[in-house]
């Protein structure tokens, strides 16, 4: 199974975490700093995988962004590259050619279209079609909904 | 795309978080948070209801600071409260927030479960995803508790929709992993696996993954998994590459499904079904066939995925084991990978060539592609590349070309990452001695070691070479001869002066006849390096002096006079001043006969498993040990008489006597059969402290466990001696003791719970450190193998030598499949084991209990009761404790004594007891007087656990 799954900009800063296991907050800060050091300090063109501990790490550089994630020892690390990459279009889908912009402003959604391809560290779902489905009705449901909202007063903020 | 779902209604939520990316400096950032947290905290404590936009837009800039790592102490309730929602995306937020902030507050998950509960039960798919999705992440006890029996039902309903099948099959395997002992078997088990049957291949791979963690628990009940396994795997590799839709993945059909398929049937052995085991090959062929066709994308998607399907079957074929061309092919199939241009694929192919060199089939095949594994080490630009090849190569090494990979790896070593030169040297130091024809290679070798990497050269490979020295006369002379060259080196590493210390002190005169070599000569040039060194290793030369003295009488006064001098007898380090006074006194006084009895060359060292290996094993972690033990296979095999070594190996184990069984130099076990004089007795006599002293110059390492110590268990058999001490999937170990005074009989019993032969089996008992002069356990021998299903009964005399406090370990060792099993276990051995009860009058009682009023001689605890407080099972626990349960002594009838005595074999210890349970606190003071302050501690500590 897959442990956690990173989401981290070349100066390491964390755009996304998700955790597959459960892990205490200060252990979780000690392994996103492991792997911004040590994903960050590969050379370029050097392997996608590395060890640590006792887990499989699997990374891939997309744009501005790193994908990192940490497996079981017996995962096949090639295919955790294609899970990688089929976030990545299902991202893209959605956002229509993503970028690190819209995953900060729209952390939530990259939360939601996560959940539904990988659950509890396995892969759920792996059509595209599929899951691009079931994000999209998700958000037709929001649009039904957004019309009956009042439209954002907050004090203080424009 | 919808245009809506960007940036969608809470622009509030941007415009924060575009201000947090406009912030210069840590602090404003730190400032800007803070502030939106204070408006937060108003608009929650406000007047005014908030309808559920503004809640859920707030909850979700809590999330996000969060997730920008600050702590979040409120919002919790109001993140519950979305989770009621009608509203689906208040309610996806909600869900969302929970599942990031899981926390333990117990009011909040009872709210937590209820509102799941509705959602679960609404029928509506989308709503019961959210929810399962929920218990998939948080999956905290709490939850396992009140969905583990609702999941399987929604499961396997016939009215559930394909996309809520997917989440529950996840959510269930989530659930399993963190509470097995919840999620039950049941009727739903064969439906779960009829699942692999179904229509819709997104169920099927969330299935597959579900069924696979399940039958590696269990693999009896999920047994007909196989044959539709093999039946699905079958339609996937033989259908065209656009038959399967949007399942078709870069030309390649289902990669997901078909890896985790074939990881299924990793659970098991081949098929023994002849017609599905030809299916299997078939595919497996298939699979390996394609790999030769050109791509049909240039995509780099496209070759992982395909390769992905491939090195799974090659995982496959290695763990079957059994085909020997399947195994021959996937070795060509990965020697060309060794050569493709994609970095990824080489290292994959290092790696999987590791598990391959194991089998014996396909051994041979692996060692034919020596060369270009050296040239990886010697070219690649990746360390995670060549750390691989290191991997590889010492899988691969046998007789045949030990040299040859022992050179390579140590010219190697001069330039190699300084994040793994330890893993080579222990390497190295491996392979040189087991695959040693001539000793000076293997002396040889290890010199260079401690030259080339020094710093890396931990002590038990020079504690290994010495050890091997003095139990192989042939290599003594050139042994001391080499060491002699090395030492003239004029800066060389500690590690050599150790080795050339320990070796000249002791065959310093198979070179003393060379005039180059005179002992005068050997010993300036050791005490040259003496004022360099650290104090261990300047306590090692003042002994390897002494020994000086008795081998060339012509240097005694040369040396006394360095003993005598003022930096020697008034050394600031007490070990070595005691050292340099004792060795001159008994230089002074001892005659020549006495001297050369008490500094008599060391005898031989038991045989014993190179602690060099146990330290390898400790550092790569339990799940890539393969390496190590298949070099054990392999050496059988290649040697066909001599498995002299490996059987030694187990016996010493089994046979396990209370001195480590792994100690270094076994200085331990010599010591004491050289001489039978108390330990204690340091200091009156002159010739127990030199020996005492000797122990001390060379450490003698402690045994140390692999991996860590299972002891959930051993609490519960403080007050009884039979049941189970420890299970998981593979083995169930049950005791069934007893004892009577100082002794006693353990029956241990193995149970093998698959259908699986363990090879190689060796389970030993080893108490550590001081509990080793406290406590025997000889452990008589058994079967190596256990057969699957069957059970091992292996029998364990005890002997309490005195009191002691911790418990011996139980390490088991066997190879299941394709891999080493290691396993510590707690021996639930405790000191009330030796209680023998006492009965005594009221009067008696009370005038022991005054005898034994000192007050180290009493301990008490007040603690608080963890089970329910009944009388009952009180007193079964006080008498299962081994004390006699006296009635009608305490004045109290609610109070509880006992009284007994611990039988050691040196002592016996009257103990007295007393329990106040007190129901309306909850809380129990237990009082223990013994005659010896240890034992009333011991005693208190392991009762007061009971209650």
């Amino acid at each position: 199974m897959m442990h956690f799954l990173l989401l981290f900009s070349r100066q390491g800063k964390l755009r996304l975490q998700k955790w597959f296991t459960p892990i205490p907050e200060r252990e979780k800060k000690k392994i996103v700093r492991d792997m911004t050091t040590m994903v960050l300090g590969r050379k370029p063109r050097s392997c996608n995988f590395l060890h640590w501990k006792d887990l499989k790490i699997v990374y891939k550089k997309y744009a501005s962004l790193y994908f990192c994630c940490g497996l079981d020892a017996e995962e096949n690390e090639l295919l955790a590259l294609e899970v990688l990459h089929r976030y990545v279009e299902l991202l893209d889908k959605y956002f229509g050619n993503v970028c690190e912009l819209d995953i900060i402003f729209n952390f939530e959604k990259a939360y939601f279209i996560l959940d539904e391809f990988l659950l509890g560290g396995e892969v759920q779902e792996t059509s595209k079609q599929v899951v691009s489905r079931s994000i999209e009705a998700s958000d037709m449901l929001q649009e039904a909904e957004v019309d009956n909202s009042d439209y954002d007063l907050e004090l203080g903020w424009p | 795309m919808p245009a809506v779902s960007k940036g969608d209604g809470m622009r509030g939520l941007a415009v924060f978080i575009s201000d947090i990316r406009n912030c210069k400096s840590k602090e404003a950032e730190i400032k800007r948070i803070n502030k939106e947290l204070a408006n937060i905290r108003s608009k929650f404590k406000g007047d005014k209801a908030l309808d559920g936009y503004s809640k859920k837009k707030y909850v979700c800039k809590l999330l996000f600071i969060f997730l920008l790592g600050h702590d979040i102490d409120f919002g919790h309730m109001e993140a519950v409260n979305l989770l009621s929602s009608n509203k689906y995306t208040e309610k996806q937020i909600g869900y969302l927030f929970i599942s990031v902030l899981v926390n333990s507050n117990s009011d909040l998950i009872s709210l937590i479960n209820n509102a799941i509960k509705n959602d679960l039960s609404s029928r509506n798919p989308t709503f019961m995803n959210l929810a399962l999705h929920c218990i998939a992440n948080v999956g905290s006890r709490e939850m396992a508790e009140a969905f583990a029996a609702e999941v399987p039902r929604i499961l396997v309903a016939g009215d559930t929709m394909d996309s809520v099948k997917q989440s529950a099959a996840l959510c269930l395997l989530r659930l399993n992993r963190t509470s097995p002992d919840l999620v039950l078997m049941g009727e739903w088990t064969a439906r779960v696996v009829h699942l692999l049957n179904d229509q819709h291949l997104g169920v099927v791979t969330a299935a597959t993954s579900l069924i696979t963690t399940l039958a590696q628990k269990s693999p009896e009940d999920f047994k007909t998994s196989v044959s539709l396994a093999v039946a699905r795997l079958s339609r996937i590799v033989s259908s065209g590459s656009t038959d399967l839709q949007d399942y078709t993945y870069y030309f390649v059909a289902a990669p997901w499904l078909s890896v985790k398929l074939l990881r299924l049937l990793q659970c098991y052995p081949p098929p023994e079904d002849g017609a599905i085991r030809g299916r299997l090959t078939e595919c497996l062929e298939t699979i390996l066939n394609k790999a030769q066709e050109p791509p049909k994308s240039k995509k780099v998607q496209h070759s992982n995925a395909k390769n992905a399907v491939l090195f799974e079957a090659i995982s496959l074929i290695i763990h079957h084991d059994s085909e020997p061309t399947l195994l021959v092919r996937a070795c060509n199939q990965l020697g060309q990978f060794l050569q493709h241009r994609e970095t990824n694929l080489r290292y994959l192919a290092l790696e999987s060539m590791c598990t391959l060199a194991s089998s014996e089939f396909s051994h041979e095949a692996v060692k034919t592609h020596i060369e270009t594994v050296i040239n990886a080490l010697k070219s690649e630009r990746d360390v995670s590349v060549r750390q691989r090849a290191v991997d590889l190569l010492y899988a691969m090494c046998d007789r045949s070309n030990a040299k040859q990979i022992v050179a390579e790896m140590l010219s190697y070593l001069e330039t190699a990452d300084y994040s793994i030169r330890e893993e080579i040297v222990l390497k190295v130091a491996i392979l040189a001695e087991k695959y040693a024809v001539d000793y000076t290679w293997y002396v040889d070798t290890i010199l260079n070691l401690i030259r080339f990497a020094g710093d890396y050269v931990s002590d038990e490979v020079w504690y290994r070479v010495i050890q091997i020295v003095i139990n192989r006369d042939e290599v003594q002379g050139y042994a001391a001869k080499t060491v002699f060259e090395a030492l003239q080196a004029p800066a060389c590493h500690e590690n050599l002066v150790k080795v050339g210390g320990y070796i000249l002190g002791e065959f310093g005169n198979l070179i003393a006849g060379d005039s180059r070599s005179s002992p005068l000569i050997q010993f300036d040039l050791l005490h040259s390096k003496f004022h360099l060194c650290s104090v261990p290793t300047r306590a090692l030369l003042l002994s390897a002096y002494i020994k000086f003295i008795n081998l060339f009488p012509e240097v005694k006064g040369t040396i006394q006079e360095v003993l005598r001098s003022d930096s020697q007898l008034r050394n600031a380090d007490v070990e070595l001043q005691q050292r340099a006074v004792e060795y001159l006194r008994l230089s002074c006084i001892a005659s020549t006969d006495i001297l050369a009895t008490v500094l008599e060359e060391m005898p031989p060292f038991p045989e014993r498993e190179s602690s060099i290996l146990a330290k390898l094993k400790r550092k790569k972690g339990p799940g890539n040990l393969h390496p190590d033990l298949d070099e054990n296979r392999k050496e059988r095999s290649a040697n066909g008489g001599t498995a002299d070594h490996s059987s030694t190996t187990s016996n010493a184990k089994v046979a396990a006597s209370p001195t480590p069984s792994t100690d270094l130099l076994g200085l331990g076990s010599t010591i004491t059969t050289q001489n039978s004089a108390p330990p204690a007795s340091k200091g009156t006599s002159l010739l127990v402290d030199v020996f005492s002293e000797n122990i001390a110059a060379f450490p003698v390492e402690t045994p140390v466990a692999v991996g860590p110590v299972a002891d959930e268990n051993f609490s519960r058999f403080v007050c009884k001696n039979n049941g189970v001490l420890y299970e998981n999937q593979l083995l169930q170990i049950g005791l069934k003791s007893e004892f009577r005074q100082n002794l006693g009989r353990m029956y241990v019993f193995f149970g093998n719970k698959t259908s699986t032969q363990f090879m190689n089996f060796a389970a030993s008992v080893v108490c550590q450190d001081t509990l080793q002069a406290q406590l025997n356990v000889h452990a008589k021998p058994a079967d190596p193998t256990v057969d699957g299903g069957a059970q091992l009964q292996q029998i364990l005399n005890i002997e309490c030598m005195s009191d002691f406090v911790d418990a011996p370990v139980l390490n088991i060792q066997f190879r299941y499949g394709g891999t080493l099993q290691n396993i510590a276990v707690k021996l639930p051995i405790t000191l009330n084991k030796f209680f023998q009860p006492t009965e005594m009058t009221s009067q008696d009682f009370f005038q022991r209990w005054k005898q034994l009023g000192a007050p180290q001689q009493e301990v008490q605890k007040i603690f608080k009761a963890k089970h329910s407080m009944d009388t009952e099972v009180t007193k079964a626990k006080i008498m299962g404790f081994g004390a006699a349960l006296l009635d009608g002594v305490d004045p109290n009838p609610s109070n509880f004594v006992g009284a007994g005595v611990i039988h050691t074999k040196t002592t016996q210890v009257g103990c007295l007891l007393r329990l106040e349970p007190n129901t309306q606190a909850q809380m129990y003071r237990l009082t223990l007087r013994t005659s010896r302050d240890t034992v009333s501690q011991r005693l208190c500590d392991l009762l007061s656990e009971q209650f």
